[in-house]
Formats: C-alpha cells, structure tokens, sequence
C-alpha cells in the first residue's frame, strides 16, 4: 500500500511544481500533433516522476537507468501494457488520460494509425544526429516521433543442415517459395504475429500486386505457419540449440549472435529476404510531466541508451556513433538494401493484406 | 406486502445487504470495464445504438463461420473433458486408495499451466519428431480438442468428485436391497444426484472451451479462427471496436446459453438432497483394479506425455541436458531479459494469488450462502458471477485500462498493484462458487429451520449448521483459487507492471527472446509453476482428509 500512496503523493507533487513553474505547455485543444507549435524548449528543469510507456519487450541495464535517474533528477517508472500493436492501440484509447507521458516502442507497421490519432507532442530532441532522419517515417513526422532504433526481420537459417545437404542455402525470397524449399521453412501468420506481419510487407515490397503468387506458391509447396515467434523459433528450428524440424524460420538478422556455441556461429540470416523495422519514440498528448518526457526521449537518443540496445532489446541504435558489441560486428549482420513500406500505406493496406493471406494461405 | 419489521422482509433486505459485496466487486472491476469496450463499439458519433453496424458485422459470413468453428470446439472439448473426467472423479474421489491425492493434485496441473506453454509441449508431442508424431495430428482440430481436454479435465474431475465423495451410499445400498441391479441403482440414484455438478461442470468447460485462445491459435496453427481469436484481430490488428464489441456481445450469448443449459439440467433433476452429506467414499477393492488402471492409464497419456515433454525441454542444453536452467533461476538473469531473477516473479506471484485466493473465496462463500436456496435473483446472480469465464481478456483487460486506470472515487489505481490480485480474483471466482454451490445446496433446509427454531440468529445458524458443512469445499476452493491465479495469464498480462512479473508473464517474456538460456529458463520456470501448483493442490487435498475425518 505505501508505495502506491507514496506515488500518488509524488505525482501530486510533480504535478504541483508544474503548474507552480506556470508550465502549461499541453495544447489540448488543438486537433492534430502537426498543428502544434514546437514547444519551447525546457527552460524550466525537469523533475518528479516521469512515466514511460513502453512494448512488454522493453529492457534497459539497471546501471544506465540510474545513471540517467541521478543525473536528471528524474524517477522513471515503466508500464508496459503489451506487444507493439497492443501498446499502440491503448494509447489511442486512452487518449483523454494518458497512460503515461512518453512512449518508447511505436513501431512502423502502426506508427501511422498512433499519428492520425493525434496522441503525441511535437518534440526534436537537441542534437539529434541528421542521418537518424533516414529513419523517419514520412516527411513532416520527425518532429514528432524520434527514431531509436531499427532491425531487419529476416529469414534465418539452420548452418549445420545445408552443409549435411545437397542443396544450397537460398538467396532470394523467389527460391523459398520452390518446392525445394518451403517444406523446411516455418514463418508466423500476419494476423496474430508482428514479423509474419512483417514477411508479407516484405513481399509486397518486392513483388508489387503480385505479392500473392509468392504465398500461394509457398503454401501448395508445405511452407508451415505457425501463431508467433516463439512457435516457428524455439519449436520448429532445427539449429542444434532448439532441434526442431525446419532448417528456415522467420526470425531476425539480430538473432544469429544469440545462437553462438563455444565460438562458433551454428544459425545466419537470409539478407536479401529482410524488412526493416523501425521503432520509435515519443511525448505523449496531455502528458503530465513534459518537461520529464522530453528528457527521457534524450535519453534515449543518447549514446548512453543506444550502446545497450543490442544487448537489451536485439535491435540496433539508430545513432551512428553508438557502439556495437563485439559478437554483434562479429556475428550479426544487416541487410544491405532491406525491403521497406511507408507507414500510411501499411496502415492502409494491413487488413487487405491479412484477409487476402488468410484466404490464400490458411482457406 | 408484509411491513418493514416482519422477518420476510428482514431476510431479503439481508440477502441484497449481502449480495451487494459480490455485485458491487463485479460491477466495479469486470461490468463497467467490459461495458465500456462494448459501448465503445456499438454507440455511434450520436451517442445512438449503431444497429446497421451491428447487423453489418452480423451479417458477414466470417462470423458465423468463426461462431460455428467456436461451437464445435466447446462442444468437443466439453465431451472430451466429461468422457475422461466422470470416470476419473469416480476413480479419484469416490475410491479411496493409496496415493490418489498426489494424483488428484497432477490433474489439477494442466488447468493453470499458461498456454504458450502447453502449446509447446502439445507440439513437442505431435510435432514430425515427437512421440506422437505419426499421427498426423500436428495443427488439426483434434490437437486442439486434446488440449482443451487435458486443460478442463480438472474442472470436471473436482466439481463433480466433490459431490459423488459426498452421495450417501445407503441410497445405492436401499435400492438394490429392493431389487435394483446395480446398472439400475446407478441409473436411477447414482446419476439423479450426480446431475447437477455434472451440469455445473459441463457449463464451466464449455465456457473455458469457447474462450480458449492460445491453444486453438498456437495447435491449429491459426487454420482454426474462434469469436475469441477472432476479437483478438479485431482489437489488436484492426482496432475495429464494433466489430469487437458484436462479438464480444455473441460470445455472451454462448455464457448464456451454457448457464441457461446448466440451469435448466439442474433444475429438471434437481431433489431435495437428504442432509446427512457424508463422506461416502470407499476403499478400493479389487474388483475396481481394471477401472482404476484404465482411468490412469488414459490420464497418464494424455496428463503425464505432455508434461515429461516439458520436463525434457527444461533440461535441455546446448550440450546436452542438465540442471543448469534451474540454476539460472536463482540468478539476476543476463543483462535484463528481466528485471527481475525468476525466485523474485515466484514471490510476486505467490503474493498476488495470496491476495486474490483470500478475495475470491471471500466472495466465493458469499455468494454461496445467497445461492444456497434455488431461486430466481440466485440465479441471475449465478449468471453475473459467471460471466467472466466467457468474456475475451482481451476486451477485459482493455475496458479496464481504459475505466480503472485512473482515480476511481478517490483511490488512484494508476499502475496499482492490487489491479493484478483483483483480476485474479474475477477470473477465479467462478469455479470458486461452482465449487461451493453444490455443497451448500446439499445442506438441508431443515437442519437450519431446528437451529432457527431453537432461536439460533442467521449468524449462529450459519456457523453452526453450514460451516461445518462447508468447511471442506471450502479448503478445496480455496487452493483452486489459488492455483488458478498463480496461472492466469492473460488479465495479468495486461496489468502487471515489468519490474513485477509474475511466473506465467515471465515465462511468456523469456520465451519472447532468443537464445536456449531463455527458452531452457522459461521452461524450468513453467516447471516450476506446475510444481508450485501441484504443491498447492496437494495441500488443499490434505486440508480435505483431515476436515473429512472431523465429519
């Protein structure tokens, strides 16, 4: 019971020097995020409690956290209400009380559908790096969202199984949905599993209209189709650490460091078979502590962040000059020219897309 | 109209004094979180009943397909689950042999696993290499029915072998004095008396059977889509909350059309029991070997091969296999796959069930007591209580991120702990009052009207004629209750904060990673939740004995 009283007294008080320090900065009653004028940047110090809503994949080392806590004076309390749909959703839901006051965890494939609810503040953070900018959504969203980080999701392989068989490891998205190949591979539905999602923005990317032959090819030829990640990863993999069936699963270009044994890689990624991710950050509407939100956005555009990113979440950072561990420069690789689609068009097409591959996969 | 001092009244102003705690819990923290996403659904920019949206939605083929598929599922569950279940709640209850308690409490394992979980051993079994690989049965409907089955065989097994320990033998023993052969006297006494919990527990794994989400998902391969698969699209990828809410309103029909079943089974058979409630058990002779090993042979297969198949998974390492996931529980696990070590999430979750096992079966008894005299506000009552098992956690735990995540008369529920324990509690106490309800039904009116008569107050009758009575189911509902919010997943999910996971979201965190520690951890970790579980049922099962033996 006390910690509850004794956040509820902190909020108060947060909220208190708030309107002491005369910051009333939320703009409620303008429609759209765009429309806002940039807030004017922090003359007052932030302070209090500043809650961050976040992915339930969200993770962050202890030690970067309270460094960050005791330079800025800040608290960081975290909620994470599910995975990146599910996040997105109830902060359009609860818009009029948000759930918190910054977001980490928006993520391309939904990004849209959160900006045309209007829930965010415009906020650049200072410095922010230029290159980040090829990161950002559409023209005119980086003053709102702040990219943080980015991964390629990919098809990975079983390195053992085609060096015991006669046939090569594919290259292309074309060869996997061959005869050849779609029995060994395991990829998740769309509908219920944000890479699956991820697969079939993938071949619309590559294959324009006719992103549907490459499904109903695959499916006549026994591609398996699992419900998540976790299914098609640590059920049907075959590489030495899980022993299942499928040599091919859908997976990320981050996760062959992951299956490192005594040194020596045993799972790669399929680079030409990716599409990029981008998962970003930012101020939410009605935010009770603004100043504190807009801190923790340049926290996390810090290097500080960004160098943990890798170990913490399997993503890269955003940021040029953050460092990568060594078994990620060693073992991880990026896709040279990833598959990519604009939000607006995702967002637009996403049900199409699930009801056309459920008929043609699953019917 | 009888005045305000005469008893009558006095005894129904007490009844809704009463049921004004259970209904008012219930109001608060499940109907005006799901109203909200209902009315979010179906209210136009007018504030009107949309009716074309809800007939468009009606009228799409994909819902009467999804209601169909849903339906035939539950349905096969649902016999599933009884065709296993009756013969083990003989077997396990109205026997008595050496070493049924720690079966007894094996059984009551599965229904808690969380479903990730289960789906993976399910696949492990059936999957090309398992066991039962050639079979076939790798993402078909049938996986799904056996997994339902190995789910709810619990509920069936301890609901109905409650009420068969506690049948009067000398019913059986009269009948066949006066002739009865012994297929008769079960025919006519035997199943009679059986039929109420029979219904009661048909109507509760029929229910869990139509809301199942994981298994269906992850066993079907997503080739099987139900109304609650269904709104999980609809909220997570579409955000279409009409769509949402016309489904969620469809599955509430299916809670009332399994209650309605359950009620009317009830009441077509229903006889004013005898009151002396017995332990009417007996020791097994050798003429029971055959249906005892039968029994267990069926509950090992289906129980016992998918759980092996988890402990194997656990033990599992990238050299072989060995303890060294276990180990690993101990520790803060590397970097921050958590923020917490695994011993940590068990204290939490130990913690919550605590909390809401004491809630539960608070209400539970509560609402037992107002139920304990068939009638028309018992039942509507029976039907608000039970409505959680039918609803989406989904739309649940939306709705209540949506109503409770804020100040809610002067208490600031943001992020609050107690939201975690409170879900719990309404997800448990279903079974809670379907545990109960046969018990205090049992007891004869008669035996309270003497303690009435002899000027005992309500209170005095209550704790000396149905405590008594009471007292075992109650210990039962109580470990029930607890093990099912060590389990529960997917309210939780939705309001345990990251730096308090509970055991099942742990596991669900760790199997999000890649990497064999993680996934060797969240299977000890799952084996460790069924061990904890089975611990508890075990002890509520020798809480039962020892009550027993008082009788």
């Amino acid at each position: 019971m006390s910690s509850i009283h004794a956040r509820t007294s902190l909020a108060a008080l947060a909220a208190a020097t708030l309107l002491i320090a005369g910051c009333t900065t939320t703009d409620q009653a303008s429609p759209s995020p765009t429309d806002t004028s940039p807030a004017p940047s922090t003359p007052e110090a932030a302070t209090g409690t500043v809650t961050v809503v976040t992915h339930d994949s969200f993770a962050v080392p202890d030690e970067v956290l309270a460094a960050f806590e005791e330079s800025s004076g800040l608290t960081l309390e975290f909620v994470a209400p599910g995975d990146a749909g599910s996040l997105v959703n109830q902060l359009i839901l609860t818009q009029e009380a948000p759930l918190g006051d910054v977001v980490y965890g928006v993520d391309n494939t939904f990004a849209s559908r959160a900006l045309d609810a209007g829930v965010f503040e415009s906020y650049i953070p200072e410095g922010l790096d230029p290159s980040v900018a090829e990161y950002g959504l559409e023209p005119g969203t980086l003053d709102v969202l702040t990219p943080i980080d980015f991964s390629d999701v990919c098809l990975n392989y079983d390195l053992a199984y085609f060096e015991d068989s006669d046939l090569e490891v594919p290259t292309s998205l074309d060869q996997i949905a061959t005869a050849d190949y779609a029995p060994l591979t395991s990829v998740t539905n769309p509908a219920t599993s944000s890479p699956g999602l991820a697969l079939v923005a993938a071949t619309v990317a590559q294959y324009g209209e006719d992103w549907t032959t490459f499904w109903e090819d695959a499916s006549a030829n026994g591609m398996r189709v699992t419900a998540s990640w976790s299914d098609t990863y640590f059920t049907d993999f075959s590489a030495p650490n899980y022993g299942g069936d499928y040599p091919i699963v859908l997976s990320y270009a981050s996760s062959p460091p992951s299956e490192v044994i005594d040194g020596e890689p045993t799972t790669a990624a399929l680079l030409d078979t990716c599409f990029r991710q981008v998962e970003y950050a930012g101020v939410l509407q009605g935010a009770d502590n603004v100043p504190g939100a807009k801190a923790v956005v340049d926290w996390m555009s810090s290097d500080a962040f960004q160098e943990t990113l890798p170990q913490n979440m399997y993503v890269y950072p955003v940021s040029p000059s953050a460092a990568l561990p060594p078994e990620w420069v060693e073992h991880a690789q990026l896709s040279e020219d990833p598959a990519t689609l604009s939000p607006s068009r995702i967002d637009a097409e996403r049900e199409e897309w699930i009801d056309t591959w459920t008929s043609v996969v699953l019917d | 109209m009888p005045s305000p001092g005469h008893p009558a009244t006095r005894r129904h102003l007490t009844w809704w004094a009463l049921a004004a705690v259970p209904v008012g819990f219930l109001a608060l923290f499940f109907v005006w979180p799901l109203t909200a996403m209902v009315g979010r659904g179906l209210v136009d920019a007018d504030g009107g009943l949309d009716l074309a949206g809800t007939a468009a939605v009606l009228g799409e083929a994909r819902t009467w397909t999804v209601v169909r598929s849903t339906l035939t599922l539950a349905l096969l569950g649902t016999a599933g689950s009884l065709a296993l279940g009756l013969p083990a709640a003989y077997v396990l209850y109205r026997l008595r042999w050496r070493g049924q308690q720690v079966v007894r409490a094996l059984v009551a394992v599965p229904f808690v696993l969380p479903t990730v979980v289960v789906a993976a051993a399910f696949t492990a079994l059936l999957g090309s290499q398992g066991i039962g690989g050639g079979l076939g049965l790798d993402q078909s409907v049938l996986a799904i029915v056996l997994a339902l089955v190995f789910f709810n065989v619990t509920v069936v097994v301890r609901i109905v072998g409650a009420t068969w320990a506690g049948l009067d033998p000398a019913a059986v023993a009269a009948a066949r004095t006066l002739g009865a052969s012994p297929r008769r006297a079960f025919r006519h006494v035997t199943v009679p008396s059986l039929l109420p919990a029979v219904g009661s527990a048909a109507a509760v794994v029929f229910l869990f059977c139509s809301t199942a989400f994981g298994v269906v998902l992850v066993l079907g391969g997503t080739r099987i889509r139900t109304v609650e698969t269904e709104i999980y699209l609809q909220v997570n990828q579409f955000l279409d909350l009409r769509a949402a809410a016309v489904l969620s309103v469809v599955q509430m029909a299916f809670v009332a059309l399994a209650l309605g079943a359950a009620a009317w089974a009830r009441r077509r058979r229903e006889r004013t029991q005898a009151g002396h409630r017995i332990d009417g058990s007996r020791v097994a002779t050798r003429a029971d070997a055959p249906l005892i090993l039968t029994t267990l042979a069926t509950l090992a297969l289906l129980l016992a091969t998918p759980m092996l198949a988890l402990v194997e998974r656990s033990l599992r390492t990238s050299s072989g296999h060995g303890f060294d996931h276990y180990v690993a529980l101990l520790e803060q696990p590397q970097r921050t796959v958590l923020a917490v070590p695994i011993w940590q999430a068990g204290v939490n979750s130990l913690l919550t069930a605590t909390v809401a096992a004491a809630i539960a079966s608070t209400l539970g008894l509560i609402v037992a007591h107002l139920m304990a005299h068939p009638s028309r506000r018992s039942a509507l009552l029976d039907t608000l209580v039970m409505l959680p098992l039918g609803v989406s956690a989904v739309m649940v735990g939306l709705g209540m991120l949506l109503t409770l995540n804020r100040d809610v008369v002067g208490v600031d529920l943001r992020g609050s702990w107690w939201l975690v324990p409170i879900a719990q509690a309404v997800v448990a106490l279903p079974l809670v009052v379907r545990t109960l309800v046969p018990s205090a039904r049992a007891i004869a009116p008669s035996l309270r009207h003497a303690a009435a008569t002899l000027g005992a107050s309500p209170a005095r009758v209550w704790r000396t004629v149905d405590w008594p009575l009471l007292r075992r189911p109650f210990g039962l509902a109580v470990g029930f209750a607890f093990a099912i919010s060590l389990g529960e997943f997917g309210a939780t999910s939705f309001l345990a904060r990251p730096d308090r996971p509970t055991l099942p979201t742990a596991i669900f965190r760790l199997l999000g990673r890649p990497g064999i520690e993680n996934v060797g951890m969240a299977f000890a970790t799952a084996v460790v939740l069924a061990m904890l579980t089975a611990g508890v049922m075990m002890a509520s099962e020798r809480m039962r004995t020892r009550v027993g033996a008082d009788l």
